[in-house]
């Protein structure tokens, strides 16, 4: 439909962004593409399929998951007391949740080496009973949780306060015991939530590497990530082994940002639909 | 068997949202209570509901107390103001939810509970409704399925908050009468929370009347529109003009206009009376007391016409109804001179400080309304005599 | 509000939510504070002079320098592309909007890495450009174009996101009264637009800000860790901790965090102040 525009700037504004995008955005990821299908389809499925890359993206994949599953249960948690109860210091952690966006990458990756190394503040006692978590998948895990958490609680935060309090007050008058109300009232309407900051988590999580590398210990076929493949391809000058495992990425990107997109339709259609 | 409510008290932050409220509602019966935002109307209603408690007093059911119980040992329907319907539930998942959440034991069957929400939707006729999700009805029949949800666990109690609300006029009126049949059927025990009083008046056996945590007035829709208990009441149900009289010997006088038969024995000298706009009397010709008045303007409002009248004695305007049809037949116009007397007052004496003392209410009335109230000008020569009015007290 | 004592089965919910509250803290002491501390014990580990000597080195006074000149070239530009996207977006109505939503939102949920690689690819000494570039003696992977370029990427959404919700809830009413009212598009936008989002904007430049100076993955990949020219922060704490520099790499990194600290701290604040000039649900709004 083409109409006439009330308010100016349309033209301008709409071409500015397509153009800063497209130079900034699609033409890199263009150029990304191109190499690819360069390799063709056989290429691409025989560069992925060496055992140490496959160990890497499972490890990535497989790891993102667990950990934006774990985020989903402890930021549950977290949003819960953060929205619902009143306790001193309560808007000091409402802030501190925001730390993993704020702090630099590289920076938390060596402070949780630091702290879950045999010798760090954690690591030494968790050593005590046995859990090595420094250098080996489970300090993948552990960075991999660190940088999902903020999107589940800020995802989950607005959707909590605006979650009406008579509907929980109708199924306490119904009947409904309060773990019957969590279950069956409270958990549902926060479905398409949860599904959204677990797949905003997995989304950074996958792509993670900052963190991730200096906890990871980088021991080929156990802790090492798909990202750092990648760079380790391009250090050895393998553009085609990098676009490879690169556009298996891209492409995973694109799956979640999509389903993403269509997680935020579905909760809002929900919340639009409020009587 | 009865639900009574005593010395209820209930503060927030610093004001009483319940001050030392007493209450006793009748089995079957159908109870309004109507307030102002703000009178604490709907913190009665949840105390009741077992959503929040009073500092102190006693609510008890058919002997049972009340407070000790939770919400779900209470067994009462409550219907929300804005229906608080389970959105990712279907109308029939809703209607369901207060037997599915018992426990096994008291659980009654899967298919004992679709036999009652297919009983209930078609209760409140929306079968075939079962399958969709609140998010795809009007608000009369989201409302309708809050009714069916509430009264699926078989409360005897059932509580309305604001039931009507959030929906337009039309839905309104017939959903209300609607809502008094289903109440005479089921013979259920309701109270029901409005700030409209046309809807306490049309629906309720009885209205508990609310002010700032306190009930003004509890009794029948009659009693309340006639016989306001409390200044309050006279100002929040239906119109009131207000005059200020003075004790003359042994008769209240405003405007040359003598209200006899006072009952306090000469102990008030001063005191405020309430008339409701259809208690004037309009005539074209001078009768004994009358005051004299001019028609500024006529506000047609369809069946009802609204006169604004200046009367010089009084130094105010009042405001007198009478029917459309009547004005039509008169042939009255703005700027038409005529004269207006009283037929009913109801009087409270002002104390020292100036302020109404609601104790000592006078309802007055002209003792022989010769004239039919709404036809008052087609017979000009009767007269009221306002030195054979009698008053009574009533307390 | 103040529940009367007399509520029923009071304490076990009290208990309850002691609990939880007590977990959600535990958590967030232990997982997010934590590595917070161990930055500045470590950085302090050998004093304080130590610290200062380590942070007083050139390299990292370049560093430092480099980081500022990237944040310095890639934040406006991002301010402006920001501001210009959230009006198309949250003001006009055209076909292929829900497309453009998502390519703004999509180096968001692309790795770090890939980002680089993406500008490798295109001009790298492989890449598209390169050989063209080369030839006429332009050099932006591993040098100081190809940084700014691959944290532009990384940075793009910020100011759009912030943006677009809280214009799309404020709606273009006022907009459109100013414009009844005789104003031009200049005078529109600073006089009833800047002001509305002013707060918005601030906060969306500061997390793109802090994005920019601690970017790592992506600037790894294209700087070519050319000491003293091309290392930003994150890079010299990178290099520094692989050398076993511990001290020194907390060291640096402890600036990256003051500089975390720093933007909560005025995140926090202005969420607390201008909360509701924040937030989508702003008066007016639909």
């Amino acid at each position: 439909m083409r109409r006439r525009h009330f308010l100016p700037g349309f033209n301008l504004s709409l071409g500015y962004s397509l153009t800063y995008l497209g130079l900034i955005v699609l033409l890199p990821l263009a150029a990304l593409a191109w190499k690819a299908s360069g390799l063709g389809f056989d290429g691409l499925v025989r560069l992925l399929r060496v055992p140490r890359t496959l160990a890497a993206l499972k490890l990535s994949f497989g790891g993102a998951t667990l950990a934006a599953a774990i985020n989903v249960v402890v930021g549950l948690l977290v949003a819960w007391v953060l929205v619902r109860y009143r306790f001193p210091g309560r808007r000091l952690f409402d802030a501190v949740v925001d730390l993993p966006f704020a702090l630099p990458t590289a920076v938390a990756g060596i402070a949780l080496t630091a702290l879950y190394a045999p010798n760090g503040w954690i690591g030494r006692w968790l050593a005590e009973i046995g859990i090595k978590v420094a250098y080996t998948p489970v300090g993948v895990l552990v960075a991999m949780v660190f940088v999902g958490f903020p999107f589940v609680v800020r995802t989950l935060q607005p959707v909590l306060e605006s979650l009406e309090r008579d509907v929980e007050e109708a199924a306490e008058t119904l009947g409904a015991r309060r773990w019957q109300v969590f279950l069956k009232v409270i958990l549902p309407m926060l479905a398409p939530t949860l599904l959204t900051g677990f797949a905003l988590a997995l989304a950074r999580a996958v792509g993670e590497y900052g963190s991730v590398i200096f906890i990871a210990g980088n021991i080929p076929m156990k802790s090492e990530i798909a990202p750092l493949l990648i760079v380790q391809s391009l250090e050895q000058f393998d553009y085609a082994g990098a676009a490879a495992l690169g556009v298996a990425m891209l492409a995973f990107s694109f799956v979640l940002l999509l389903a993403i997109t269509l997680l935020q339709r579905w909760s809002h259609r929900w919340a639009e639909s409020a009587p | 068997m009865t639900l009574e409510l005593a010395r209820l008290n209930r503060r927030f932050s610093d004001y009483p949202a319940l001050n030392d409220v007493s209450l006793a509602i009748a089995p079957g019966e159908f109870l309004a209570v109507l307030g102002p935002s703000g009178s604490g109307k709907t913190t009665l209603l949840r105390i009741l509901a077992g959503l929040d408690y009073p500092e102190s007093g006693q609510v008890s059911f058919n002997g049972r107390d009340f407070l000790a119980a939770a919400p779900r040992q209470r067994n009462v329907g409550l219907v929300f103001q804005h229906y608080a319907l389970f959105r990712h539930l279907t109308v029939a998942e809703n209607v369901a939810f207060g037997l599915r959440v018992r426990p096994r034991r008291v659980r009654p069957k899967r298919a004992d509970i679709d036999a009652r929400v297919e009983h209930l939707l078609k209760r409140v006729q929306l079968e075939g409704f079962g399958r969709r999700y609140p998010s795809q009805l009007s608000g009369g029949q989201r409302q309708r399925v809050a009714l069916a949800r509430a009264l699926a666990v078989e409360p005897e109690l059932l509580l309305l908050d604001e039931p009507f609300g959030a929906l337009d006029a039309q839905v309104r009126v017939a959903l209300r009468r609607w809502l008094r049949r289903l109440h005479e059927e089921l013979g259920l025990t309701t109270v029901f929370v409005t700030h409209d009083q046309e809807e306490a008046l049309e629906l309720a056996d009885r209205i508990a009347v609310m002010n700032r945590g306190r009930i003004e007035q509890v009794g029948t829709p009659r009693e309340i529109y006639q016989q306001p208990a409390t200044p309050f009441v006279c100002e929040f149900i239906g119109k009131a003009n207000h005059l200020a009289l003075r004790r003359e010997g042994e008769r209240f006088v405003a405007g040359g206009w003598a209200f006899a038969g006072e009952p306090w024995m000469g102990e008030h000298a001063r005191a405020i009376a309430y008339v409701r706009p259809e208690h004037l009397t309009l005539s074209a010709t001078p009768t004994p007391g009358a005051w004299r008045a001019h028609l500024r303007h006529v506000y047609l409002a369809g069946a009802v016409a609204h006169l604004e009248l200046d009367v010089a004695a009084l130094d105010q305007p009042l405001e007198a109804d009478m029917a459309s049809e009547d004005l039509a037949r008169m042939g009255l116009r703005a700027g038409d001179g005529l004269y207006v007397s009283p037929s009913h007052a109801v009087i409270f004496p002002l104390g020292r400080d100036g302020k109404p003392l609601a104790e000592d209410r006078w309802l007055w009335r002209v003792a022989v309304p010769a004239v039919p109230v709404r036809l008052p000008l087609q017979r000009p020569e009767a007269g009221v005599s306002p030195q054979r009015a009698d008053g009574e007290m009533q307390r | 509000m103040s529940r009367p004592s007399r509520r029923p089965a009071g304490w076990p919910r009290l208990l309850g939510r002691g609990l939880l509250t007590l977990a959600a803290i535990a958590f967030l002491v232990a997982f997010l504070l934590l590595p917070l501390a161990t930055v500045f014990v470590e950085a302090l580990r050998q004093g304080i002079g130590a610290f200062f000597a380590s942070i007083g080195q050139d390299e990292a006074r370049s560093a430092i320098v480099l980081t500022l000149l990237v944040a310095v070239i890639a934040v406006p530009l991002n301010l402006v592309f920001g501001v210009a996207a959230a009006w198309v977006m949250a003001r006009f109505e055209f076909r292929g909007k829900a497309l453009l939503g998502a390519f703004i939102d999509l180096p968001f949920s692309v790795s770090p890495v890939v980002s680089g690689l993406v500008y490798v690819l295109l001009i790298g000494a492989q890449g598209w450009f390169g050989p063209w570039l080369d030839a006429h003696g332009i050099t932006i992977i591993f040098a100081v174009p190809g940084l700014v370029l691959a944290t532009m990427f990384i940075t793009l959404p910020f100011v759009a996101r912030e943006l677009i919700p809280l214009m799309q809830a404020q709606g273009g009413e006022e907009e459109e009264a100013a414009r009844v009212l005789g104003a031009n598009g200049w005078q529109m936008f600073f006089r009833v637009t800047l002001p509305n989002i002013r707060w918005a904007l601030l906060y969306g430049v500061l997390l793109c800000n802090a994005r920019a100076m601690g970017e790592f993955g992506a600037v790894s990949v294209v700087s070519g860790h050319i000491r003293g020219l091309t290392t930003t922060i994150p890079l010299e704490v990178e290099m520094r901790y692989n050398e076993y520099d511990y001290v020194g790499a907390f060291a640096v990194a402890s600036l990256l965090a003051l500089l975390a600290l720093l933007t909560l701290a005025v995140k926090s604040a202005l969420e607390w102040r201008y909360g509701d000039e924040l937030a989508a649900h702003a008066p007016g709004g639909r």
